[in-house]
């Protein structure tokens, strides 16, 4: 039989929520910047256009040889990336059925014959009803979500919880705008998986401080929520590891077409991972002036 | 140590993972593959101009048509919105020559050489291919409605009658081009004056495949509103073959180190959790298969993604385990609570997911639809075996007794 005493010992992230805030806004201001200067690189899915996605039978043929034979068909400035498993994806403006045919013709004539992997063809309404889905979408569920967290905890918590997943949200797409990593319609879905995973994350230590808050006795409300971020911390970091792995692994193994969804997911979950902890919670807090107040006093 | 309870431990875990291999190859027989896995295509067409519900509706039914004549074998031809149709063509072995000829708008015309528009598709009633049993030629066999024929009948006449042959030499004026789309489909010389409605044939034909790809042009050639495609997706068979095996790549070694991972650090339950997965697993593709959904590439992501739930869940009730244990409690006592404080924590956290998966299945279209369901299936399982199973193992193994040192419970 062991004494233990209550563990109230740990990090104080509360009293280190400036540090916090500093290093959240200073991500969000980059991401702003990057916005307004680069912005998003966005695919076709979102500006139309057509993709070719070919891997030619023999190996050595360049993105050169491409451009070159594009530029007979006035698509020389089109976008064309060699893949990692010997590929060639090209990016043109949109094509009607029968240029495509005569490219790939040619492209079979001059460079030699092909396997068609992917061929897409957007056309630019697809784009404006992705991005308004993709707002009313990020709206419907913060709205949902806020009503859901004040019938089970608070209005406050709820506030709390939808700006550090709208945080979450925000330094994905800035992610991806620094880096310029393709845009495309599957981003959106992972905005709005990552939105599920932050909120999922943040409850969990809400659950704990609506806990402890029920059984406290005179610690302060700072004091009250270091505790049950440290209580969940092992768990924090316990599930954000687990799915840590299955999305390195679909990053590394996974096939050309999820390895941006991948990315995106990778990096909001590490940021739900994070806001949940030190934007949520120290929020939370801000919101509570009055409890500020009794916790000084006493 | 209690033995039956250590046997009922062993025997349900090896239940689960030997159901876990019996069941691999009838899940990979009964799961649907959508496009990107597959192969195939997917167009999204849309009318030009106003068009009502009929018009729409006829234009489905053309496009039925084009459509059952490549032989796919569970192609999805649906109304979509106001004005558009979503066709999918899963599977099809040359997705580029499919869309060539559901894309095609086909505004049919017949003209004279003058260029005279004398016929458009809305005379023509029906195309059919055939072979004459006495010459032995191919042909297309063309009916028009009433109003067709009566004009067919006047220019084919007026045709033979301006032009003679002379000499038995042909005269070019009196063909008759037929276009689609303002390229010439056929054109063919008229041999004589056609009066009835049931006579019009177009021979010339090497055999009855040409003549029959010609047919369906032409009776599609009636499409009340011209379409165009606004948008088009085509993943050839390679890819989606190569998309399979990465994912399943990718799968297992994420997996295993979400397994390995548990084990390690959560020790006794970590076995727990990781039997439990499998279940999860074996319960989420069931009920996928159940369903008759369509496992799409993001919805491999989706699934994969919510074992990472499943895993929080274990995670969630074993912390509370260790907590419970460190302030003292006996093993069983430190179970029951530790589940009764966990349940409405796994609970809160995944409605919260589940509301932004619902959100993305009413607003998504196509593959993130796919995503979406698995991702709420998933956190559905993922309770329900964290909830029954999880604990149903760790309270046998309490009262088992085989493992009662707090330690080997991570604490």
């Amino acid at each position: 039989m062991d004494f233990i005493g209550i563990r109230t010992s740990g990090i104080d992230f509360i009293g280190r929520r400036k540090i916090w805030y500093a290093i959240s806004l200073t991500l969000i201001v980059i991401g702003l910047l990057s916005l307004f200067v680069r912005g998003l690189n966005f695919g076709i899915d979102f500006k139309g256009g057509s993709l070719i996605h070919i891997k030619f039978n023999k190996t050595g043929v360049n993105s050169g040889d491409v451009r070159q034979i594009l530029s007979e068909f006035g698509l020389e400035k089109s976008n064309i990336q060699e893949t990692s498993d010997g590929g060639i994806v090209i990016k043109t403006v949109e094509m009607e059925q029968d240029k495509l045919g005569q490219v790939l013709t040619a492209l079979e004539e001059k460079l030699g014959k092909y396997d068609l992997l992917r061929s897409e063809k957007v056309g630019p309404v697809i784009g404006t009803e992705l991005r308004r889905a993709g707002i009313l979408a990020l709206v419907i569920a913060s709205v949902l979500q806020i009503v859901y967290i004040t019938v089970r905890f608070e209005f406050k918590f709820a506030i709390a919880a939808i700006l550090a997943l709208l945080h979450d949200a925000f330094i994905a797409i800035a992610f991806f705008s620094l880096f310029q990593y393709e845009v495309d319609s599957s981003f959106i879905a992972a905005i709005l998986t990552i939105i599920g995973y932050s909120i999922n994350d943040t409850i969990v230590i809400f659950d704990r401080i609506r806990e402890n808050l029920k059984n406290r006795r005179k610690e302060s409300l700072q004091a009250v929520i270091n505790n049950s971020i440290n209580q969940t911390l092992a768990r924090s970091i316990n599930t954000v590891l687990a799915v840590v792995f299955v999305l390195v692994a679909l990053l590394v193994l996974g096939g050309e077409t999820t390895k941006n969804f991948s990315l995106a997911l990778l990096v909001g979950v590490i940021s739900g991972a994070y806001s949940s902890i030190c934007v949520a919670s120290p929020l939370w807090y801000e919101f509570k002036p009055e409890e500020h107040g009794k916790a000084r006093v006493a | 140590m209690k033995w039956g309870k250590v046997a009922a431990l062993l025997l349900v875990a090896g239940l689960i993972v030997g159901a876990a291999i019996l069941a691999v190859d009838p899940l990979k027989k009964s799961l649907k593959l959508g496009l990107d896995l597959k192969g195939g295509v997917q167009v999204r067409l849309q009318a030009k101009g106003a068009v009502t519900d009929k018009e729409l509706s006829q234009i489905i039914a053309i496009m039925r048509n084009r459509v059952d004549k490549l032989g796919v074998t569970e192609p999805i031809i649906q109304k979509e919105g106001e004005n558009r149709i979503l066709i999918e063509l899963p599977g099809v072995k040359d997705p580029e020559a499919a869309i060539n000829l559901i894309g095609k708008t086909a505004q049919l015309e017949f003209k004279t050489i003058d260029g005279t528009t004398v016929l458009t598709g809305k005379d023509l009633a029906d195309a059919q291919e055939g072979k004459d049993p006495q010459t032995g030629e191919f042909f297309v066999g063309l009916k028009f409605n009433p109003e067709g024929t009566q004009k067919f009948a006047e220019v084919t006449t007026q045709l033979v009658n301006q032009y003679p042959e002379v000499n038995g030499k042909r005269d070019e004026r009196r063909i008759i081009a037929i276009l689609l789309d303002e390229d010439i489909l056929q054109a063919p010389y008229v041999i004589e004056p056609i009066t009835t409605g049931e006579g019009a044939r177009i021979t010339g034909y090497k055999d009855l495949q040409e003549a029959h790809n010609i047919a369906v042009l032409l009776r599609s050639g009636a499409l009340p509103v011209p379409v165009e495609i606004i948008e088009k997706r085509t993943v050839g068979p390679t890819l989606g073959a190569d998309s399979i095996v990465k994912s399943k790549t990718a799968g297992i070694w994420g997996l295993a180190a979400i397994m390995v991972f548990m084990l390690l650090y959560y020790r006794v339950p970590g076995i727990i959790a990781n039997v439990s997965l499998v279940l999860y697993a074996l319960i989420v593709l069931g009920v996928l298969a159940g369903l008759n959904a369509t496992l799409t590439l993001p919805g491999i992501a989706g699934f994969l993604l919510s074992v990472g739930m499943c895993v929080d869940a274990n995670i969630i009730i074993y912390e509370r385990l260790k907590e419970e244990l460190r302030n003292g409690k006996s093993l069983r006592a430190a179970i029951d609570a530790g589940f009764s404080r966990a349940f409405w924590t796994i609970f809160d956290a995944n409605v919260t997911t589940l509301i932004a998966a619902a959100v993305l299945f009413y607003l998504g279209t196509g593959t993130i639809k796919g995503f979406a369901v698995t991702l709420s299936i998933g956190i559905l399982s993922s309770m329900f075996t964290a909830i029954t199973f999880t604990r149903f193992m760790l309270k046998t193994l309490a009262d088992s007794k085989a493992v009662t040192n707090p330690r080997l419970y991570g604490a």
